[in-house]
């Protein structure tokens, strides 16, 4: 049996034309039109989608690999569009689609109030397009044009409040540095096409040894391995879109956008993208050492040293922002030590939890009437208790309670770069263990700052009217008490939550430990290989409370517990006394800074001094003197005997002619 | 449908017709347009049998037209188009009705001579893409600045006459240099036929003199760096439909130029020099990309962003020497080449969009200062969306336009050397930070003055030219393949012809 084409061309197209119904007839079809065609498509698309795994896994399909359209032929060369299902795309069609279908949803709900609303369901569902594209892609140009589509997604949605300057300043930024990571990846994709002659995945990966024994000479003198060049230029690329140190400056900034997206593109899908290409590309990267050992220390550095700003901020978005970072990186560790289908696996888990806690911060954000500073909440479980719980739900997986989803990827990610003998894996394996405590701290921070203590804001009965979004005098000060989401939030959250807790006792078998990915991803001998005495998921729950991650966990766990449950005071005294080192979190380590300085200031001062001493300095003024003075002379002999304008006419057809009849004349006379 | 002299009737009609739009007077503006517009379809309809009459397989040149002109000096009027040829030509016939409907309302004065300017004008630029003559060629090259000086002369703005001046004397400066190496060559094979020049043997010193001769005439044209400073003086003082016809279609002539002259008929120096036009658009896509950066004006950051982008095209046209025959990579070569002509009409469309866009706000604001605005988007929904996607195109976002050739050229010159291959990359980013920067300062925000407060978003004329300009930049995005299949026959015979050495 084989996939139907149909059936594939109708899960990527139908969000498109639910974001060209909902996006371009806005105003004729109404909000509630426009949210339903975006909603239908996706719902369509997601149901397919499911149906397409159901097929590849149980139904016996055979992988599908055909191209839809030629997108241009060029000598021998031809590039198309085309779709490659195998599990790991059906996989992640199934996640995207599913996540982005409960954000729709909750939109209903979040977004009920914006006068946008319309065109927020026109974005996120082109957003599920584009996700897909890159996602069925079945060679380089389609991967490339999905990555940047949901780049442009992204910017918009960043800045869907364009009014607000700093959404518009994060959305050009998010784009800008996502364009340095593509700077990178096409000059991969290029070195791709220049040894193999293709850009089809197939072709390519049939053919890995192309690219063995050859060297690129980048530096005279110094041959590099094509392969560690290629796969270096495709991995900034990844660091990129998915956020890796020192590229990760955009995804705090991009919680600027509504909270719906941020779950969705922000989290769950488009910054895994970057995940799930090198998991894809797992047949060249296996080709260079060099470039997995990459790889792997900057994951590393990724997970541990993003996760640790975390824990000094005050907004809740940011928390789970830079829980966000930190999770990536653990990923791009997985990568590293070559256990991609961990990597792919925690992408998934991480995919549910990550979007349930950043919907579940939204609904908090809701009920406190768009304030998102958690020093200006506390106590709220009284208040919500549908939001409580599956917040407790997707913090549980978040730090890897045994049982729970992220429990079973995380271990296993940390189990592999434990067995690694890589370079740069005993660096990797400190970062990822103490990350562990870490994640366990700002999160537990998050829940008792946010739903437990007392409550730190003030209801002003009367004092604000109706729909005042955003808007506070006083921080802290709310119109109303608050109150439970309604249903179109709650129900998204719940159905999240059954994942976030369950997922995991399934999956880990066939996906860690089973064939699941086949042909998909493909691991040199002597590379990870899944542990030996795999014996079931119970099993591995039960082993999980003896061994080491759990501990650094439950460590973070008990110290968020004393010094934000008990002893509030603490946290206070620790930011007093280890002042250097907040300082240094709280300002980020001055990336941000820097960035600012060298490449938008340089950059500015760089383009002043090229125009001003280059274009207008040398190139006019001194390189063609003669000819500008002589411009000037003559516009000013002409100003002064003409009053009228046709005389350019006329002397343009002069010199013309001049020139012409002297050149035709020179030619007769010889 | 050989039988019709399809090119005379695109190169002639809107001469013809432009002739007849003048003569309609001042004071009959309404019909000045309509017959304008009329005109310009009916010699869009009439070149669309060139696409579809073509025989894309061969390559050759087709709707051949060959009678004697001046025969004491053995010239010809010598028309033929192949598939780069009619891909330039229908980029002209589409863009000037859009030309036409942008300048409906904007032009008030005089708008009977405007229109007949723009027809005239198509009518002398189709001549250059369609001459096989080169006495031909160099009349229509000439004959093509009288309007285009007429145009910014007459309607351009406070400092039109410096701005015609250095156009003029710039551009006129650059083309006596080619008429001596036509002379040349035609006192050499006593024929102006291009395919007698391409035929003739030469020595490497001749083959240099020409070499640069043609570079003074077409690297102005382009313009390349370091000879592209009229321009952004040109197209501020433009009216918005002289920006827009100098934009999409006359700077293309260089990039034409190179390919229909100096690459067949002095391939060895071209070959020799190649280095220098790739060193001087890898510092055009680069430098001017952070001139672009800091400027204040909109129509002058759109007009370095120009040169910028056809940095591409003289590099996708000059690599290719270097691949076919040092690395001996055809496929490469003909990448190279395509990608500089999908480069050329996408730029086509999307030049031709940005300035029409600012052209709608200066129509309302009279300002083409960047400062002047912020918030349009409160004001101008619809307007902003077409300005987010031109600006997306224009910093090469896939899907539209502006990617293809971008693509295409990046990926060749890997195959040549990737440290080229990264400068032109580079474009990724300095190319968004200077567009999407714009963006943020003009489009987004809040709104900033009461002028921002007062505009009225586009109406359906004006929706409907960008429009136009939309379709091309997203038909040529998702689907490239029409194009380049039209051109691919052509761009091989050219490339395999300069594997032959002329020496």
């Amino acid at each position: 049996m084989s996939l139907s084409p149909t059936i594939l061309l109708t899960i990527a197209l139908a969000p498109l034309i639910g974001a060209l119904i909902a996006g371009l007839l806005r105003n004729q079809i109404g909000r509630l039109g426009a949210s339903s065609a975006a909603i239908a498509g996706v719902a369509l698309s997601c149901a397919l989608s499911f149906q397409v795994l159901y097929q590849l896994v149980w139904g016996g399909a055979e992988t599908f690999n055909q191209n839809i359209y030629t997108w241009f032929q060029v000598g021998d060369f031809s590039t198309h569009i085309g779709f490659l299902i195998d599990r790991l795309t059906a996989l992640m069609m199934a996640v995207v689609t599913f996540v982005s279908l409960m954000v729709h949803i909750y939109t209903l709900g979040y977004m009920a109030d914006d006068e946008g609303f319309s065109r927020f369901f026109s974005y996120i569902a082109l957003f599920t397009f584009s996700m897909l594209m890159l996602v069925m892609a079945n060679n380089f140009l389609q991967l490339f044009i999905g990555w940047e589509l949901v780049g442009l997604v992204s910017y918009l949605l960043i800045g869907f409040w364009f009014k607000k300057p700093s959404a518009i300043f994060a959305n050009l930024k998010a784009f800008m540095v996502n364009r340095v990571g593509d700077f990178g990846f096409i000059l991969g994709i290029a070195g791709v096409l220049f040894f193999f002659h293709t850009l089809d995945y197939a072709s390519v990966f049939a053919h890995t040894d192309a690219l063995s024994g050859k060297t690129l000479e980048l530096f005279s003198g110094h041959a590099w391995s094509a392969a560690t060049v290629i796969c270096l230029c495709l991995f900034v690329g990844a660091m990129g879109k998915s956020a890796q140190v020192p590229l990760h400056v955009w995804l705090p900034d991009s919680m600027e956008g509504p909270t719906p997206i941020s779950a969705l593109i922000h989290a769950a899908t488009m910054v895994t993208a970057g995940i799930f290409m090198v998991a894809r590309m797992s047949p060249l990267f296996e080709l260079s050492e060099t470039a997995l050992s990459t790889v792997l220390v900057i994951g590393a550095t990724t997970a541990f040293f993003t996760g640790l700003i975390g824990i000094v901020q005050n907004d809740i978005k940011r928390v789970v922002a830079y829980s966000t970072l930190s999770q990536l990186g653990y990923m791009t560790v997985a990568l590293g030590v070559s256990a991609y289908s961990v990597g792919i696996f925690h992408l998934m888990t991480h995919a549910f939890f990550k979007a349930l806690l950043f919907l579940g911060a939204g609904s908090v954000i809701m009920a406190m009437h768009h304030e998102q500073d958690m020093r200006y909440m506390g106590g709220l479980r009284r208040y919500m208790p549908i939001t409580y719980f599956t917040m407790w739900a997707g913090t549980l997986a978040l730090v890897g309670m045994p049982g729970f989803a992220g429990f079973f990827s995380k271990d296993a990610i940390i189990e592999a770069v434990h067995e690694s003998s890589r370079w740069g894996s005993g660096y990797a394996y400190a970062c990822v263990l103490l990350g562990v405590f870490v994640t366990a701290l700002y999160s537990f921070r998050l829940l008792y700052l946010t739903f437990h203590g007392k409550e730190r804001f003030v209801v002003e009965h009367g004092a604000h009217g109706h729909g005042d979004h955003g808007h506070h005098p006083e921080p802290g000060h709310l119109a109303h008490p608050p109150q439970e989401s309604p249903w179109v939030v709650t129900v998204p959250l719940i159905l999240l939550a059954i994942p976030s807790v369950l997922i995991g006792w399934y999956t880990v078998g066939p996906l860690l430990h089973g064939d699941f990915f086949g042909a998909a991803i493909r691991v040199a001998a002597g590379g990870h290989e899944a542990a030996q005495e795999f014996t079931g998921a119970l099993a591995m729950v039960v082993e999980g409370f003896a061994a080491p991650p759990f501990w650094f966990a439950f460590a973070g766990f008990a110290v968020a517990t004393y010094v934000y449950l008990f002893n509030p005071a603490l946290a206070d005294r620790a930011k007093q006394a280890l002042h250097p080192v907040w300082n240094l979190l709280d300002h980020k380590y001055w990336v941000d800074e820097l960035y600012q300085l060298v490449f938008m200031r340089g950059g500015v001062a760089l383009g002043r001094g090229l125009w001003k001493g280059g274009d207008v300095g040398v190139i006019d003024n001194i390189l063609i003197d003669g000819t500008s003075a002589g411009v000037g002379r003559i516009a000013a002999t002409v100003r002064w005997v003409q009053t009228g304008y046709l005389y350019t006419y006329a002397f343009a057809m002069i010199l013309g002619l001049v020139a012409l009849l002297g050149g035709l004349w020179w030619v007769v006379r010889t | 449908m050989q039988s019709w002299p399809i090119l005379s009737l695109v190169i002639w009609l809107p001469i013809l017709g432009g002739a007849l739009v003048s003569l309609v007077g001042t004071g009959r503006a309404n019909v000045a347009r309509w017959l304008a517009l009329a005109v310009a379809i009916l010699v869009f309809a009439v070149s669309i049998p060139l696409f579809t009459g073509y025989d894309a397989a061969s390559g050759t040149m087709q709707f051949i037209e060959n009678h004697v002109w001046i025969g004491a000096i053995h010239a010809n009027y010598y028309l033929g188009a192949d598939g780069i040829s009619i891909a330039l030509i229908l980029l002209t016939t589409f863009v000037t009705i859009l030309v036409v409907l942008g300048a409906w309302d904007s032009v008030k004065d005089k708008v009977n001579q405007y229109m007949a300017s723009i027809l005239i004008l198509e009518g002398v630029m189709i001549g250059v893409f369609a001459a096989m003559d080169a006495l031909l060629f160099y009349v229509f090259f000439e004959a093509m600045l009288i309007p285009m000086f007429v145009i910014i002369g007459i309607w351009g703005g406070p400092r039109r006459v410096y701005a015609t001046l250095k156009f003029f004397l710039y551009t006129f400066f650059g083309s006596i240099f080619m008429l001596i190496a036509l002379i040349y060559l035609y006192l050499q094979t006593h024929s102006w036929e291009l395919s007698q020049f391409a035929a003739l043997p030469l020595s490497a010193t001749a083959q240099a003199w020409i070499f640069f001769a043609f570079l003074a005439g077409f690297a102005i044209k382009v313009p390349m760096w370091p000879v592209h400073t009229w321009l952004p003086d040109a197209h501020v003082e433009a009216p918005t439909g002289g920006s827009v016809i100098l934009a999409a279609i006359m700077l293309k002539i260089g990039g034409y130029g190179f390919i229909r002259f100096s690459l067949p008929i002095v391939p060895d120096a071209s070959q020799q020099f190649a280095w220098l036009i790739i060193a001087m658009s890898l510092i055009a896509i680069i430098y001017i990309g952070y001139v672009a950066l800091v400027q204040l004006d909109m129509k002058k950051l759109i007009a370095y962003s120009s040169v910028a982008h056809m940095g591409f095209v003289t590099l996708g046209v000059f690599i290719s020497l270097a691949l076919v025959r040092v690395a001996g990579d055809k496929n490469a070569a003909y990448l190279g080449v395509s990608g500089a002509m999908v480069q050329m009409i996408s730029h086509g469309f999307i030049s031709g969009a940005m300035f029409s866009c600012v052209g709608v706000l200066y129509d309302r604001v009279h300002s083409r200062l960047i400062k002047d605005y912020g918030g349009v988007i409160n004001t101008m929904p619809w307007f902003a969306a077409f300005w987010v996607l031109f600006s997306m195109a224009n910093c090469g976002l896939p899907g539209t336009s502006g990617f293809v050739g971008e693509f295409m050229v990046i990926l060749a010159s890997f195959a040549m050397n990737p440290w080229v291959a990264a400068g032109a990359a580079f474009t990724l980013i300095i190319g968004a930070a200077y567009t999407l920067w714009l963006v943020k300062r003009v489009i987004f925000g809040a709104v900033t003055n009461d002028h921002v407060a007062k505009l009225k978003d586009i109406n359906p004329r004006e929706a409907l030219m960008l429009a136009g300009f939309a379709a091309g930049v997203l038909v040529l995005g998702i689907w490239p393949e029409p194009l380049t299949h039209l051109m691919d026959a052509s761009v091989r015979l050219l490339v395999d012809h300069l594997l032959v050495a002329k020496i």
